[in-house]
């Protein structure tokens, strides 16, 4: 065995501190934001936006609720506005009442204006999500930019998916399924992209194993199947199958999120640019242990 | 992202990895100075097992807080509970801390620990862990202090943390191979300075930005 013997925490492990409750903070809130974002091509479509919006505000404050629940000192929440010069976290709770008033005052009012400027801020939201992970530079999985794109990418999607759920109620949706299908292969190419990133630039073998499980269904029902269900909805004017391909896709993208959070998360675990030399032995290689090395160019 | 101190001392660890025999001893002490609980240990030390039999070695690494010069733990905390002292040493203020995990997550060194309900080593406090139960760290993070009380008394005693035992971390003044060293890295007569002189070293995860100052020695002079 050339590689290092599992002791103690020199391999990467899965993180602990956020289970499902943390998670649920992106899972949600993700959604949510996504869903603000896309409120304002159902109204091009003549669909109502404030069913949207006030779902899109109660998946954000959800996620929040979830995250509250998880932190060790709950009373103490509101400290978290305290750091804007470099945390996401602050950020992200700072972006939120501003999101909750204009959402709520376009839901109330139904100016176009708040929509809009809820959708801005939902984008905003989703991209502070994302930044929050990037900046968590101990688990690989996170800390970099095509994760960054992959998960904005992802709240698209399930917005978008959300509204395409709803075409049964409102048949005028029906070219949203053009828009979805689009969004979908953005997701797909983030996601190829961000896997390749991972092998290329070497990753823990957990966080690799994890998404090797995780690809199969997340393609085909996620990305394959959701395509074909939305472009048959919009074609055909399907309402059934267009929400059935908002459905896949947005169920995959809540399933990516968890499986990121609590299956492919791993440490940095512990490495050696070369073992020691002690007494008059010879120092032996390098090692890293736990961790897929580079793939070569 | 760099962090914004104007650093006029910055004390660093130098651990010989040719000396540490894993004896786990600068772990017990770690626990004994700082009552950490069952499950949380601030310092530790890592046994790597490499090779092949018969050409086999073993490397004990002692691990912990790094006190990054640019700590990622402080850059996400949201509540400004970590913050950089000016003589390097990474801190967090128990008060402030919410426990949202963001900086056992920004760690690549798995220094940190959140425990969230009272643990004890035979599931009911014996009189020692009573007396020295602090809740102000149960749902906060924690992590190695450096010590911070004993370098803290160097400036009113005016020792010197690293030469007198009185100012210096408990897992340094326990190592029983002399493997551990303890000083200021910007004092260059300082005897981490010239034990790294003449040292080859590395500090763990370079790559990643963090400028850690703990030092691990490979080879060179003795100290």
């Amino acid at each position: 065995m050339n590689e290092a013997r599992i002791l103690d925490r020199t391999v990467p492990r899965q993180q602990q501190e956020w289970d499902i409750k943390g998670a649920l903070n992106f899972i949600l809130g993700g959604a949510g934001s996504g869903l603000l974002v896309a409120a304002p091509f159902a109204a091009m479509l003549r669909a109502d936006p404030r069913p949207f919006v006030a779902l899109g505000l109660v998946l954000v404050a959800g996620g929040l609720f979830s995250v509250w629940l998880k932190i060790g000192r709950p009373w103490r929440a509101f400290h978290v506005v305290r750091r804007p010069s470099t945390s996401w976290m602050t950020r992200e709770a700072l972006i939120a009442p501003f999101l909750f008033a204009a959402g709520a005052l376009g839901v109330f009012s139904g100016a176009p204006l708040f929509i809009l400027v809820a959708a801005l801020l939902g984008a905003l939201y989703a991209y502070a999500q994302a930044r929050i992970l990037k900046a968590n530079i101990g688990i690989s999985a996170w800390r970099r930019w095509s994760c960054v794109a992959l998960i904005v990418v992802t709240a698209v999607v399930e917005g978008v998916g959300i509204v395409a759920f709803a075409s049964p109620f409102w048949p005028s949706l029906a070219p949203l399924g053009f828009l979805l299908a689009a969004l979908i292969v953005a997701r797909y190419i983030a996601w190829t992209n961000y896997i390749a990133d991972l092998r290329r630039t070497g990753a823990p073998k957990g966080t690799l194993q994890a998404f090797d499980v995780f690809a199969p269904r997340f393609l085909i029902l996620g990305h394959a199947a959701a395509a074909v269900f939305a472009l048959i909805g919009a074609i055909g004017h399907y309402p059934a199958a267009l929400a059935l391909g908002g459905a896949f896709a947005a169920v995959g993208g809540a399933l990516f999120k968890y499986t990121l959070v609590c299956r492919a998360a791993f440490t940095q675990g512990f490495s050696l640019p070369r073992t020691p030399a002690r007494g008059r032995g010879r120092p032996g290689p390098g090692l890293q242990p736990g961790w897929e090395p580079p793939q070569a160019n | 992202m760099s962090a914004q101190v104007n650093q006029d001392k910055r004390y660093v660890m130098a651990i010989d990895l040719r000396r540490c025999v894993g004896c786990q001893t600068c772990t017990a002490a770690c626990k004994n100075a700082n009552a950490t609980p069952p499950g949380v240990q601030w310092r530790r030390v890592l046994d790597i097992e490499t090779g092949e039999f018969p050409d086999v070695q073993r490397t004990f690494m002692p691990v912990g807080c790094m006190h990054c010069a640019n700590p990622p733990c402080m850059h996400v905390c949201p509540t400004t509970a970590t913050k950089l002292r000016a003589d390097g040493l990474v801190t967090i203020d128990y008060d402030i801390c919410i426990g949202c995990a963001n900086c056992v997550m920004a760690c690549p060194y798995d220094a940190r620990s959140i425990q969230h309900i009272a643990k004890y080593a035979y599931g009911v406090p014996m009189k020692s862990e009573e007396a020295r139960f602090e809740p102000e760290r149960l749902g906060v993070a924690t992590k190695c202090t450096f010590c911070k009380d004993r370098i803290d008394l160097a400036a009113k005693t005016g020792q010197t943390p690293g030469v007198d035992p009185e100012v210096t971390p408990a897992c340094v003044n326990s190592c029983i191979s002399d493997a551990m060293h303890f000083g200021d890295i910007k004092d260059p007569n300082s005897n981490v300075s010239k034990l790294l002189a003449k040292t080859e070293h590395f500090r763990m995860h370079e790559e990643l930005g963090t400028d850690p100052s703990i030092y691990y020695i490979l080879d060179g002079e003795e100290a």
